[in-house]
């Protein structure tokens, strides 16, 4: 490393940091600094125990039960589906069984494992960190490579706390100028997303760059490295600067006094240098882009709130057409209506990408002194952000308009737990997928900022944000 | 797992770019417990109506695709969750492997670990494919992994790129665990230096 004139990537070095073995063929097994765990991580446990392999670093794991566990209760005893029931609770067991910290039902520091990881300081810059759940570019908001795997490979990671993998290309999306008032982090990735399209990064881990970028807040850029699996990209990052030092410090996994002196000098070094190369560059203008809303049932059928549902006519490839005819059909949309007069059924705001405390201050902006006037649900990320917002008045505010203040988990975003939606209903939601059927058979998800979320709960449509605010 | 060495066999055309893994597997089925008997809930939505019927124009409910053993599909199939029970109600239906012209990562890495084959051709080839497969229902392709070749109905013989390690390993049915544990002493000496130079990880 020493002397390497090549200037390096943000990517390249932490890849570098972590190499335990380079084959001839390509592969390098990759050291995992951490292991998030979830209550589907139950057949990886399962595979271990029958094969009889000791889970190799406990201490660098953690697991929170997320998926399977209702909201509107703290009871493991409520859930109705047994098997589901199975693994909540086998979560905690299997921990005791292999010594994993879990933070368990019941416990103020449970919530989405993309939400607890950084709320305990769990994830950190620099490091590797991985999870059996597509949404683990979350973590990479903080500077660090992060991606979600397979239950295989979750296996492969308590047995080894290593991972085979082939060195991905590099992307970097250049993001600079302001971003207009009541634009945020949602708005920009769906408008990457439209632009590079959903396979767009396959291959890629992508850097997130520029001004608008580096003003985004960590809850912001954790909503963008959240969504980078949407553009096909496994790993998003975006290089730590004092924001993210602020957010680390003093959190109770985060190194303390001397350790974190030498951690962040290390962190310090990590940016990306200049002259770096990257495999692709994408650039957008931060000016340009608007408060974003999707119409079809891929994350990529993004348009700004003031356009219109394409024509798919106007598709040139046959596949692309007939993919966003169906796609239409099933949102019961035709083209050219004008996004602001799609009448909603339904409001989800959460989920990994959007039930963070600055997410529930937005929504919460815009309920204030309004009334919903369709069903609305607010699931904060874990207990702790809960407890925060309800230290800050914000339950009241919503309750007070009507909307409905729940349990955190991931509830609605997949529904897993059993809260869905009802066949043809028309979801405004902050979660991440629109695809068919993903919060219930039949149902209709528009995925939107949580300002906007919340001002389709109080106009019953999607309704621009911006006139709302002031 | 299951060894992959040649497979001749029908293969079901789905024309549909963005295939994502909840439409392969819907979340309700994710509740099993097991990892077998995925395959009668493959594609659930799609597949069967409300009642739990079959809908005739599904391509997987059409004469001889039922048996089908290959799937031939558009681009990026697979994105979304990293659910493996995508892979297994494959598997667990009868394919052992999906053609197409991308494939989205995790899903990729997935269906080896389970003795998937999951091949990129050229777009051009793969419509050529699907156009194939929808004239004549039945057309069995074979696929030839020592030599990693594609035989399509036609009899055009495409190559496909795999990289050894890959292909090694679904030949011999082998899983990367025990090749893993196996460094070891590797392992421990990355984490007894880490333990020094970055005592905070
Ligand atoms: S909130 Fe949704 S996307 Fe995030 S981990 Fe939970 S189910 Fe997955």
């Amino acid at each position: 490393m020493a002397g390497s004139a090549q200037p390096r990537t943000m990517f390249e070095k932490i890849w570098a940091n972590h190499i335990v073995v380079d084959r001839p063929d390509g592969y390098t097994l990759l050291y995992v600094d951490r292991h998030l765990i979830h209550d589907g991580s139950y057949f990886a446990f399962q595979r271990l125990k029958s094969r009889n392999i000791k889970l190799r670093r406990p201490d660098l794991s953690f697991g929170t039960p997320d998926h399977y566990m209702p909201t509107d209760t703290r009871r493991k005893e409520d859930i109705t589906n047994p098997n589901s029931r199975r693994m909540v609770t086998s979560l905690a067991i299997h921990g005791a069984e292999t010594g994993v910290t879990v933070f368990d039902i019941g416990d103020r520091r449970n919530g989405i494992v993309h939400v607890v990881g950084p709320e305990q300081g769990i994830t950190l810059p620099g490091i590797t960190l991985v999870c059996g759940d597509s949404h683990t570019s979350t973590h990479g908001a903080f500077g660090c490579l992060a991606f979600g795997i397979g239950s295989s490979e979750v296996t492969h990671v308590m047995a080894t706390q290593c991972l085979w993998q082939k060195k991905p290309k590099t992307m970097r999306i250049t993001v600079d100028g302001h971003l207009g008032k009541g634009i945020t982090g949602k708005d920009v990735i769906l408008a990457i997303i439209a632009k590079i399209g959903a396979a767009g990064g396959t291959g890629y881990v992508l850097e997130y760059a520029g001004s608008a970028i580096r003003g985004l807040s960590m809850e912001g850029r954790m909503t963008l490295c959240n969504m980078s699996i949407e553009g096909g990209g496994r790993a998003g990052m975006i290089a730590p600067d004092d924001a993210t030092y602020q957010f680390v410090a003093g959190r109770p996994y985060a190194p303390k006094g001397a350790e974190w002196d030498a951690a962040l000098a290390r962190w310090q070094a990590l940016p990306t240098e200049d002259g770096a190369v990257f495999d692709r560059e994408v650039t957008l203008n931060g000016p340009d882009i608007a408060p974003m809303v999707t119409f079809g049932t891929s994350p990529e059928d993004a348009v700004a709130v003031d356009g219109v549902v394409p024509d798919p006519a106007a598709a040139t490839d046959v596949v692309k057409r007939e993919g966003l005819t169906r796609a239409l059909q099933y949102m019961g949309l035709r083209p050219g209506t004008p996004i602001g007069d799609i009448s909603v059924d339904r409001v989800f705001i959460g989920s990994c990408t959007n039930s963070r405390i600055e997410d529930i201050r937005a929504a919460a902006a815009i309920a204030k002194g309004r009334k919903a006037v369709v069903p609305s649900w607010i699931v904060p990320g874990s207990g702790i952000i809960k407890e925060q917002a309800e230290a800050e008045g914000l339950d009241r505010i919503f309750k007070d308009a009507g909307f409905e203040w729940r349990e955190a988990g991931c509830s609605m975003c997949l529904g897993m737990n059993g809260e869905i939606g009802r066949p043809e209903e028309r979801i405004a939601s902050t979660s991440n997928r629109n695809f068919v059927g993903r919060q219930g058979k039949g149902v209709r998800t528009h995925l939107v900022s949580p300002a906007m979320a919340a001002a389709a709960a109080v106009t019953g449509r999607f309704t621009d944000v911006r006139r709302l605010l002031d | 797992m299951q060894k992959f060495t040649t497979l001749k066999g029908v293969a079901a055309p789905l024309n549909m770019i963005n295939v994502d893994t909840d439409m392969i597997i819907p979340k309700n089925y994710l509740k099993t417990i097991k990892r077998t008997g995925l395959g009668k809930h493959l594609f659930a939505e799609m597949r069967f109506d409300e009642q739990g019927r079959e809908k005739p124009d599904f391509v997987l409910n059409k004469g001889p695709y039922r048996g089908a053993t290959i799937l031939v599909a558009g681009q990026n199939f697979g994105c979304g969750s990293s659910r493996e029970h995508a892979p297994w109600a494959l598997l667990d239906f009868g394919i052992r492997c999906v053609i197409a012209p991308s494939f989205a990562d995790i899903f990729f890495n997935n269906t080896f670990k389970n003795g998937i084959l999951p091949i990129a051709l050229p777009e051009a080839r793969v419509n050529e494919l699907l156009r194939f497969l929808l004239e004549l229902p039945g057309a069995e392709i074979t696929i030839d992994l020592p030599a990693q070749t594609v035989t399509g109905p036609d009899g055009k013989v495409d190559t496909f790129e795999i990289d050894a390690f890959r292909k090694h390993c679904m030949i011999n049915g082998l899983d990367e665990i025990g090749l893993t544990l196996e460094k070891a002493a590797a392992i421990a000496t990355y984490e007894s230096r880490i333990a020094k130079e970055r005592s905070w990880v």
